[in-house]
């Protein structure tokens, strides 16, 4: 074990893990908007919405992410759609991660007792009022350990895109280990970043919950 | 033009299979109070949702103060969902308090009680919380304003919504079992709430178990038994003097429980 292989390069795995830090925060940002439009799809009530929104989620949840980034990298270019890395990274990211943050916010959607909107329809809220006001801040607060735990997921899985050639924490663990002949150190660098990442949205994470919990035992 | 406050006519619901309400006819004039007793499943709750049209009733009508709530004539003389704007502005004058309170949890007291005020009646915050705020004095929780719900005790979230319930200045006010999840000791505050309710005029409608503040309270009592009002009259008449044996046996397992 030379420990000085990984402070050698600790400049490149610094920037690395900027890049997977970043995509991955576009990929569950993304997703977010996504999954959401998924769940309303699939709570609307009208039909067609709902087997779209379902489809979707069964088919991204379905196939592994790193199947749906190869996919999208290497098939669509072959139809002729010559799609940039870093938007095919981000985009697999975001699909993927939708699915999971859809069935996210309709569990949690679900978790809100009936008597919160009926509460407020009784007393003559408008239905976006009632979802601005009531369900939505509500389920929100409910999703914020599964949505961490999400990110968390989604962070260490951003690694697959490593397939498509981004320079990001997983990939440049690679380069190092091969420019350097020593792997056991290259991989040890890059997986004592990933884990100092994801300790640090645990901590974020007890933090959302503390804060919000105060108010939203139900 | 009619002036009683409900007028419920042949109201009839189904679930599926299960007929729930059998063609009620229930009247409540203006500052009376009704209360609505029988046992579980007997459609006392479902009759009370029909009448602001929280639930859906298949058959019959419902008037407030002369308005069909729900439904309105469609051109080719059926009737059809009455307009959801309109259906909301019924939905002012009634106000509801249910047995699991249903306050929100992530507003304070103050919060749950202004925010009807500022979403349905357009009232400026400022303006939204000073009512509240006097609300929440009239049900004696003016100290426990920034409180959440899940700090409250059963009686003093129920009293809260009591209070959301009223800051809207409704016409009338209907009652599901409003004391029904509460530990027994918590009962009497919500109960004192209610009696000074009645006696200020507001029109009541309320679904209860509580005998006792039955008989002592309402203006008239209606028994229901798989969804039909099988008698209706003052409480002493519903009490004490029914020929109907549904109702006597009924009210039997109240006069043994208090004869000792």
């Amino acid at each position: 074990m030379h420990p000085q292989v990984i402070l050698h390069s600790l400049g490149y795995l610094t920037q690395a893990a900027g890049v997977t830090l970043a995509l991955s925060l576009a990929g569950i940002v993304l997703g977010f908007l996504v999954g959401a439009a998924a769940c309303i799809a699939r709570l609307s009530g009208r039909r067609w919405a709902a087997a779209l929104g379902a489809a979707y989620v069964s088919i991204f949840r379905g196939v592994p992410l790193l199947v749906q980034l190869l996919f999208i990298y290497y098939f669509l270019a072959e139809l002729g759609f010559n799609v940039p890395a870093l938007v095919a990274a981000v985009g697999g990211l975001a699909l993927a991660s939708g699915a999971y943050q859809a069935e996210i916010l309709r569990g949690a959607l679900n978790a809100v007792p009936r008597g919160q909107s009926e509460a407020a329809s009784a007393l003559g809220f408008a239905p976006v009022d009632v979802w601005r006001r009531i369900l939505l801040p509500q389920a929100l607060r409910i999703s914020i350990p599964p949505l961490i735990n999400e990110f968390i997921l989604l962070l260490k899985a951003s690694s697959l895109v490593s397939v498509v050639g981004i320079a990001e924490l997983t990939r440049v663990s690679m380069n190092i280990a091969t420019m350097t002949y020593r792997p056991l150190e290259a991989y040890v660098g890059g997986g004592l970043f990933y884990l100092a990442i994801n300790l640090c949205l645990s901590g974020i994470g007890l933090l959302a919950e503390r804060r919000f919990g105060k108010a939203g035992a139900i | 033009m009619s002036t009683a406050m409900i007028e419920a006519r042949g109201v009839g619901k189904r679930f599926g299979a299960n007929e729930v309400l059998r063609g009620v006819d229930l009247d409540v004039g203006r500052s009376e109070v009704v209360c609505l007793i029988g046992p579980s499943g007997s459609g006392k709750s479902t009759l009370l949702r029909c009448i602001n049209f929280l639930e859906a009733y298949d058959d019959g009508e419902v008037r407030i103060e002369g308005e069909l709530i729900g439904y309105e004539k469609a051109s080719d003389g059926k009737r059809r969902p009455m307009g959801a704007r309109r259906l909301r502005e019924m939905r002012r004058e009634i106000g509801m308090v249910f047995q699991h309170f249903n306050l929100w949890p992530h507003m304070t007291a103050l919060g749950n009680v202004a925010e009807p005020l500022k979403r349905v009646r357009k009232l400026a915050a400022g303006e939204a919380e000073e009512r509240a705020m006097d609300m929440l004095k009239r049900v004696g929780l003016a100290e426990k304003a920034e409180a959440y719900p899940s700090r409250l005790s059963g009686g003093q979230q129920q009293r809260v919504a009591i209070a959301r319930a009223l800051a809207m200045q409704p016409r009338l006010m209907l009652f599901d079992e409003p004391t029904s999840a509460l530990d027994p000791e918590l009962v009497g505050e919500v109960l004192e709430v209610m009696r000074a309710l009645a006696t200020e005029g507001m029109t009541m409608l309320i679904v209860t178990h509580e005998m006792g503040f039955a008989a002592h309270v309402a203006d008239r009592i209606a028994f229901i038994d798989q969804g039909r009002i099988l008698e209706q009259g003052p409480p002493r008449q519903v009490f004490h003097e029914s020929s109907e044996p549904r109702v006597r046996q009924f009210l039997q397992t109240y006069h043994d429980r208090n004869a000792f």
